[in-house]
């Protein structure tokens, strides 16, 4: 049935730091990568090499200008991927069950072998989580890498999502958000993390940790006492024998 | 939102099928011949949107699987609705046409499941929030009022036809005048969608990517808001006044003939604006409505 669980043990998800995202699209390609083989059907692509390329993709990164009142504009990379919320309008619009979420750890999932192809959970979605595959006719989705996740013939340090484990900057994080001592509760709660519409009323699992604040153009730059060079040696000899003539 | 042609056909043919089965079955009767070829065309077109809507389907083979989920989804509700409208108008068609008897009254069930059959088809889009034109219950309304008036116009019903044809109307401007508002009273901005609408204002610095997309595609149709008073016109001018006038001045059959196809004009009109014209939050991360 595609009714809600009421509560999940676990709520896992992603954290994603703004602040040290820096719009590598590193996540993109490892996402795309590691859903072309294995769980489902692959991330199709449609003339990929031709004059108007278009594929199934998981994972987006967007970039943001935002320009405050009275300071510098700043650049934000922002990815944007399934959020696994709680209250997921995909999951209960959906006609033939295949749209559910896993009671045991919160993760929305597609089973392929049951999903027409209506694509009324892609509408429902406010967030554009879900792409319908051109190849497959099936519904695509972030399935938080559960064939990684939980695969014990990885190594553990491969056992979370490809674009938590492939991200140079560190600004995707792995966890159990269910768990207030859990790490990623931890940094949501030390850095104000926080929900994206929340208005649209989803409850999502994943959370955004806003960029911090940029220092002010009058602020002394932190490079300014690397710049007064004292001459030591030869050099200080010559500056104040230079000096005294 | 993408006006696919199959849900476009789909939901006005349906409606109209519906609409005119349950007028069948309840205000009519026929008997013999007759009575074989108003049932057979009545099932014809509730069947001939149903076949519709599967072709938009990525995989049809699989459609009934869309029975299973009767408890959440208004999609399957509306797939066993369909079905047991279809079931339940059976018995009393047969009657009719065999001269078996069987009272009117059996034709109210029938009535009702038809009814609540296009307010499953209302409520599929009425319940997305992420659509905010949709999400509201002049929808489902709008729905009714169509099919009611698609079936007076096709049973021969002249007062009951303009009757229905204002309370398209009506509800029509209703629906249009709550829309307009609704997105920007639903609260979703690029600010909200990104949570970085406290610190300034947010704009779009570089596109995810460049080339198109399934979202983009589905939910970013930008064609047909550019000719929304064209469109409107076209609604209320062809799919309202028109038959009204037609059904007022034309007597006899060919009255009821120009109202119909005039009304087919406006209604395709209208559910072609209602895909086109509605704008989902998605939107937002692209820097469009």
């Amino acid at each position: 049935m595609t009714c809600l669980p009421g509560k999940t043990d676990k709520a896992l998800g992603l954290v994603i730091d703004l602040d040290t995202c820096v719009g590598c699209q590193a996540c993109v390609t490892a996402c795309k990568g590691w859903n072309d083989q294995g769980y489902g059907a692959p991330l199709s692509d449609q003339n990929p090499y031709g004059a108007e390329p278009s594929g199934t993709f998981l994972n987006r990164v967007h970039s943001y200008q935002v320009q405050p009142d009275a300071a510098a504009p700043m650049i934000v990379n922002f990815p944007r991927s399934c959020l696994h919320c709680a209250d997921a309008p995909c999951v209960t619009v959906c006609p033939t069950g295949a749209s559910y979420k896993r009671a045991e750890d919160g993760i929305v999932l597609v089973n392929e072998d049951a999903c027409i192809g209506c694509g009324l959970c892609a509408w429902a979605c406010p967030y554009g989580a879900r792409e319908m595959d051109a190849d497959a006719g099936v519904m695509k989705k972030c399935t938080l890498c559960v064939d990684r996740i939980y695969n014990d013939t990885l190594p553990e340090v491969d056992r979370e999502p490809a674009c938590v484990r492939t991200c140079p900057t560190g600004a995707r994080h792995f966890g159990d958000l269910a768990d207030p001592t859990s790490a990623v509760s931890q940094l949501v709660a030390a850095r104000a993390g926080y929900d994206l519409m929340p208005e649209q009323a989803t409850r999502p699992t994943n959370k955004y940790l806003p960029p911090r604040q940029k220092d002010r153009p009058d602020q002394a730059s932190l490079l300014a006492p690397l710049l007064d060079i004292k001459a030591t040696g030869f050099a200080g000899w010559l500056d104040r024998v230079l000096g005294k003539i | 939102m993408n006006p696919a042609p199959s849900v476009i056909v789909f939901t006005v043919l349906s409606g109209m099928g519906f609409g005119y089965l349950a007028l069948l079955a309840t205000f009519h009767d026929y008997s013999g011949a007759a009575a074989f070829w108003h049932w057979a065309f009545g099932y014809v077109l509730a069947t001939i949107g149903l076949m519709a809507s599967v072709f938009h389907l990525g995989n049809p083979q699989r459609a009934w699987r869309a029975f299973t989920q009767w408890r959440s989804s208004w999609l399957s509700r509306e797939a066993w609705g369909a079905v047991l409208t279809l079931l339940a108008f059976a018995p009393l068609a047969l009657s009719d046409w065999l001269g078996l008897g069987l009272p009117r009254g059996f034709g109210w069930l029938g009535a009702a499941l038809a009814l609540a059959t296009v307010l499953a088809t209302g409520m599929i889009y009425a319940q997305i929030r992420a659509v905010p034109r949709w999400h509201h219950w002049s929808v489902p309304l709008l729905f009714l009022a169509y099919a009611v008036a698609g079936g007076c116009l096709l049973a021969g019903f002249r007062v009951s036809a303009i009757l229905a044809l204002v309370a398209v109307a009506i509800t029509l401007w209703l629906h249009w005048r709550i829309g307009d508002g609704a997105f920007a009273r639903a609260g979703s901005t690029l600010g909200s969608a990104t949570g970085l609408g406290a610190r300034g204002a947010v704009s779009v610095f570089e596109p995810a990517h460049t080339a198109g997309s399934y979202l983009l595609r589905e939910m970013i149709y930008v064609v047909g808001r550019r000719h929304v008073p064209k469109l409107r016109m076209l609604a209320l001018g062809a799919g309202v006044a028109a038959p009204v006038l037609a059904l007022l001045l034309v007597p006899g059959t060919a009255g009821f003939g120009l109202a119909i196809l005039l009304y087919l004009v406006g209604a395709l009109a209208q559910r072609w604006l209602f895909f086109a014209q509605a704008e989902h939050v998605v939107g937002l991360y692209y820097g469009k409505r």
